[in-house]
């Protein structure tokens, strides 16, 4: 059963019948619609409501123009591990964009996923990517450049704690390969480096909004360590002129992983919807989009457009340094992991 | 004979600290609320208002108290009914069970709820077998209210109607009334302020519960957000704007189920003075 069709009417039944007793609600415009058109989910992560809310009208567009049928695209937005949870528990979605790779994961292990679902888009089934940044204030006082500059005594930093957020995880792991890039890989000297980089951690926030919070508006810390695509953001929404980003000149490319659900993307009839979305934001147009909101992605051309906005920097991949995401959950994020052990020595 | 608190300095002290605690924990962030809302003008506040997921917000969260209310109306009359007036093994049991929801956390009601109708829950499975969505789809949030919100109704009910006693029944009942004519002429009428308390509350919860919803509506805009999951969304958005013209709708809402009761308890007491 169901309910979909049931409720999108009864609240709005409801909804009217009081509104249209209360006079000065009866205005609003009402939606009664007879033919509701098809409708597919997108669970996605919570920074991303923004993107997906600019994506969706250009491809229900599209794929009107391709299929002449009009469809609707809903939006769930959690913490990528909330909505992998959900869907295990029965949310229904037909797409998931999530920005962390492990999550997607937990729902190939469900069976929900097909196995192989890195192999079914390009660039292993994400269609942009973004890099760890720093956000300092205005005139880069204390002269960040990059990732040794993070450890001086006179620097403090705020990240989200990456034992609850994939953010606070991409910015350990960041400075993690960094520092064994620039170590050699010697043992002692990166955990010296990771113990000084925890230490001056002024603030642990839960997620990255709370992050952001703490930086912006409690103007506690020098550095907010984030998402490139995120800094830009905040730069734009809290004044362009009190802020500046710094690229570094080395980081870790953190992929974001589009997969459809099979399983219920079959369930709900949804199967050519739900890949047509995703094979949407490859397109150029989307491209264009996902750039315009501070990512970066594959296309050349709309690469090439974009290259005064994104720096060129080393991108070092979670694969290449750690072994792969669960070896790296395993290793420095698990329960007295190297994490735990760092924070406590 | 000149007892404490009687002398005027301390009365006055003592009205003075009540207003003030008043004012700034109780009607400061009132205020505040509609500032808020109101920060960019009436028309943006119109705006945010007219958005087609708030609408849908405001849809929902009717439809969710619209169906518990009269639920936990007739529930928490029954249990109340059953546990003052009728005397059985396990009466006690029942009364502490009633509290259970005022004893756990929401975050925890609505994990149980996923737990149990969940796509791997005890009846989940049996559920998803026959294609019948209940979590993440609204009537997983109505079962969620509905369980957070169920003592108010007997929780006011029970004390009052033990006090009451039951001789007043026991009397219609020698006098050859059914059960149905005892409830609805004699019971009915004693307990009718206590029950209009009951289902104030009720409905202020109902339209206000953030834990167990959030945990079981699975954050799909303008489907299953409700107002309060709504304001939190908007404001991670940071929509603040947005987000306090969602929360004055609540305030407003609550501010009207307040003024309702007023107008109900000032027409009873007259008609009391008139009988």
């Amino acid at each position: 059963m169901n309910w979909d069709m049931n409720w999108r009417a009864a609240p709005r039944n409801v909804f009217l019948a009081t509104a249209l007793s209360a006079t000065a609600l009866s205005s609003l415009p009402a939606q009664a619609q007879d033919d509701e058109p098809r409708e597919m989910l997108n669970a996605s992560y919570d920074i991303a409501r923004e993107l997906f809310a600019a994506v969706n009208p250009k491809f229900i567009a599209w794929w009107e123009a391709e299929h002449d049928e009009t469809v609707a695209v809903n939006q769930s937005h959690g913490g990528s591990s909330t909505q992998a949870r959900s869907i295990m528990q029965g949310l229904r979605a037909d797409v998931v964009t999530f920005n962390q790779v492990t999550d997607v994961n937990v729902l190939a292990d469900a069976g929900l996923v097909a196995e192989d679902w890195q192999d079914q888009y390009p660039n292993n089934a994400s269609p942009y990517y973004s890099t760890t940044a720093f956000l300092v204030r205005k005139g880069n006082p204390q002269n960040i450049e990059s990732w040794d500059d993070l450890t001086r005594d006179d620097v403090s930093l705020i990240f989200p704690n990456p034992k609850t957020s994939g953010n606070g995880r991409y910015t350990y792991l960041a400075a993690w390969a960094y520092a064994d890039q620039a170590f050699d890989g010697d043992e002692e000297q990166i955990e010296s480096y990771m113990k000084q980089f925890l230490g001056n951690v002024e603030v642990f926030d839960t997620g990255g909004r709370g992050a952001t919070t703490t930086f912006v508006e409690r103007d506690i810390g020098d550095v907010l360590i984030t998402f490139e695509s995120e800094v830009n953001n905040i730069r734009q929404e809290y004044g362009e002129e009190d802020y500046e980003v710094v690229v570094p000149p080395v980081s870790i490319l953190a992929e974001f992983p589009v997969a459809v659900v099979d399983e219920y993307a079959e369930r709900n009839g949804n199967d050519d919807l739900a890949h047509g979305y995703l094979d949407y934001l490859y397109t150029p147009e989307a491209q264009r989009l996902l750039a315009d909101f501070n990512y970066r992605v594959n296309d050349e051309e709309v690469a090439a457009d974009n290259s005064d906005r994104f720096p060129e920097t080393e991108l070092l991949r979670v694969e290449d340094v750690f072994g792969g995401w669960p070896e790296a959950m395993e290793t420095h994020f698990a329960s007295g992991g190297e994490l735990d052990q760092l924070q406590r020595r | 004979m000149v007892r404490i608190g009687d002398a005027p300095g301390v009365r006055r002290t003592l009205i003075g600290i009540a207003l003030a605690l008043t004012a700034l924990f109780l009607l400061l962030p009132l205020v505040a609320i509609f500032a808020q809302a109101l920060a960019s003008g009436l028309d943006v506040y119109w705006q945010n208002l007219s958005d087609d997921y708030t609408l849908a917000a405001i849809g929902l969260t009717l439809l969710v108290t619209l169906l518990t209310v009269p639920v936990n109306l007739v529930f928490g009359v029954f249990l109340a009914w059953l546990v003052t007036r009728f005397s059985f093994p396990g009466r006690r049991l029942l009364q502490t069970l009633i509290d259970i929801p005022f004893a756990v956390s929401p975050v925890v009601a609505g994990l149980v709820y996923l737990l149990l109708y969940g796509r791997n829950g005890w009846l989940g499975g049996w559920l998803d077998a026959y294609d019948i969505q209940i979590m993440f789809a609204w009537p997983g949030i109505v079962l969620a209210t509905i369980f957070v919100t169920c003592p108010f109704v007997a929780r006011e009910l029970i004390p009052l109607m033990q006090s009451q006693g039951a001789r007043e029944e026991e009397a219609a009942v020698t006098l050859g009334a059914s059960g149905w004519t005892i409830f609805r002429r004699v019971t009915l009428p004693k307990i009718r302020h206590a029950l209009l308390y009951g289902v104030i509350l009720t409905n202020a919860r109902a339209v206000g519960e953030f834990g167990a919803v959030s945990v079981v509506a699975g954050a799909i805009r303008g489907q299953t957000n409700t107002l309060p999951l709504q304001v939190e969304q908007l404001y991670q958005d940071y929509n603040t704007v947005g987000a306090f013209t969602s929360a004055s709708l609540l305030a407003m809402l609550a501010l009207l189920t307040l003024a309702a009761k007023a107008v109900l308890e000032w027409r009873a007491a007259r008609r009391e003075i008139a009988t």
